[in-house]
């Protein structure tokens, strides 16, 4: 039967009434058209689904909806001010992080935890934060790069 | 997915209420467990009960000799604590190697040590630091716990509330990571107290156990060398794609040599 649950998702609160079994990830790509969360494995191993639930980064694919009544969720969506980038997403641009782009929604989202965690995290920090998160290009030099990129340019940002 | 019924616990009592009318219900902690195996048809249950909003479950504190620590406490929040890391900084290690990062934001030490995975980190630190295993019903002690794979001593309408570890001397946990998953090939924890020496062994059998011949080795000489020359055995370590069973038992032999040598020098 389905449930009500009412949680705020990149600022905007919502109420609507999901399928208990309604995975998170099929909620907020198929009823809200998120799409910029990805889906790959399905096996909660790839990563390319990750989002924010209350400030932390989660696997969308091994969530259900209804766990999140409450809860403030966060996808790729919502981390741009308006028109301007977040440094993060800029960073990947910048740095040829994106290479074909399916796994740099999460790979920022994930990013995005750390850096809210650890302000200035060393490459060695960066990988293994990031090994949730798999890269199909292989391409994994410019997106600790990119990373590193954001954490200088943040860093700058609260020193102004 | 097939259909089931959701439900956010209100108090423990009420959880454990449900349980007992309905034996096929379970309980939903991070859901890092679960999740997959619902997704793959591992299981089937009826209800889920989310304990998620019963916050007395979460935390962690010092009780005389002992840290306690709530089931509900993801990783995440054992990896960070100040608390536990003053008490037992094996343990914020452990948590801190576990899966990879949003994994660590879900998962809870509670549903870790109900799931009992063979490869899991936590049990091995369980039973070498004889923790008890506090329920809505009874004090498990940790050498009592864990039955066999993927089996324990809970009752179908028992919850895990806490887990309380007696705070060693000095103690280490170290494992040979599975490179994707991150789960134990093989996990070996050093515990030295008052007691003796213990060495609990996880991913290489079916169920985690202490390796005794070892901790006898240790006995008159707490070193990484006092297990030099020291060849380990067992009949049942597991032969997998991974690594074979000859292999594990070599593992079980540097894992632990090297958890003995932190454990030596970090306390
Ligand atoms: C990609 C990936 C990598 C992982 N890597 C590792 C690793 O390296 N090492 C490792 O140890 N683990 C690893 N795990 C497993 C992870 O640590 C466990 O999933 C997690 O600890 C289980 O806790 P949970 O809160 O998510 O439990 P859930 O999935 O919610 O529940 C698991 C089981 O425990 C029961 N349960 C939950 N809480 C309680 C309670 N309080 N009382 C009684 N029963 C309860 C549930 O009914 C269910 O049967 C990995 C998981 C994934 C998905």
């Amino acid at each position: 039967m389905a449930q009500e649950i009412e949680f705020n998702l990149n600022g905007e609160q919502i109420t609507c009434a999901v399928e208990p079994p309604t995975l998170l990830v099929d909620l907020l790509r198929d009823r809200f058209g998120l799409a910029g969360i990805h889906v790959a494995c399905e096996t909660s191993r790839c990563g390319s689904c990750v989002i924010h639930i209350d400030g932390r980064s989660v696997k969308s694919c091994i969530i259900l909806a209804v766990e999140v009544d409450g809860c403030s969720v966060m996808t790729i969506e919502g981390l741009a001010d308006g028109e301007r980038l977040h440094p993060l997403q800029t960073a990947f641009g910048d740095c040829g992080g994106r290479q074909c782009g399916f796994c740099t929604p999460g790979m920022v989202m994930s990013a995005l935890d750390l850096l809210q965690h650890n302000r200035d995290p060393d490459e060695s920090e960066i990988r293994e934060w990031m090994e949730g998160n798999i890269c199909h290009c292989m391409g994994y030099h410019n997106i600790v790069g990119a990373v590193q990129a954001a954490a200088s340019e943040l860093q700058a940002d609260t020193e102004v | 997915m097939h259909a089931f019924e959701y439900q956010h616990a209100e108090t423990i009592e009420g959880a454990a209420e449900f349980l007992t009318q309905d034996n096929k219900a379970q309980l939903l902690a991070g859901g890092m467990t679960l999740l997959p195996a619902l997704k793959s048809s591992l299981v089937a249950p009826t209800a889920l009960i989310d304990l998620k909003g019963l916050i007395e479950l979460k935390g962690a504190c010092v009780d005389g000799d002992a840290l306690v620590i709530g089931a509900l406490t993801t990783h995440v929040e054992v990896a960070e604590s100040e608390v536990i890391n003053s008490a037992i900084p094996a343990l914020t290690r452990l948590a801190a190697n576990i899966g990879d990062a949003q994994v660590r934001n879900r998962g809870t030490l509670g549903g870790s040590l109900a799931s009992n995975d063979p490869s899991a980190d936590y049990p091995a630190a369980v039973l070498g630091l004889e923790a008890v295993i506090r329920t809505n019903r009874r004090d498990i002690p940790a050498a009592e716990f864990f039955t066999g794979k993927f089996e324990t001593a809970l009752q179908t309408d028992e919850i895990i509330l806490a887990v309380r570890f007696p705070i060693p001397e000095q103690a280490a946990y170290v494992k040979f990571p599975n490179p994707a998953s991150h789960f134990a090939i093989v996990g070996v924890m050093v515990v030295r107290d008052a007691r003796g020496p213990r060495i609990a062994v996880t991913g290489a059998s079916a169920c985690v156990f202490r390796a005794r011949e070892l901790e006898d080795a240790l006995r008159t000489d707490f070193n990484e060398h006092a297990l030099d020359g020291l060849k380990f055995h067992r009949e049942d370590l597991i032969d997998d794609l991974y690594a074979t069973a000859e292999y594990r038992a070599h593992l079980v032999m540097a894992m632990a040599r090297r958890a003995v040598a932190m454990a030596s020098t970090r306390g």
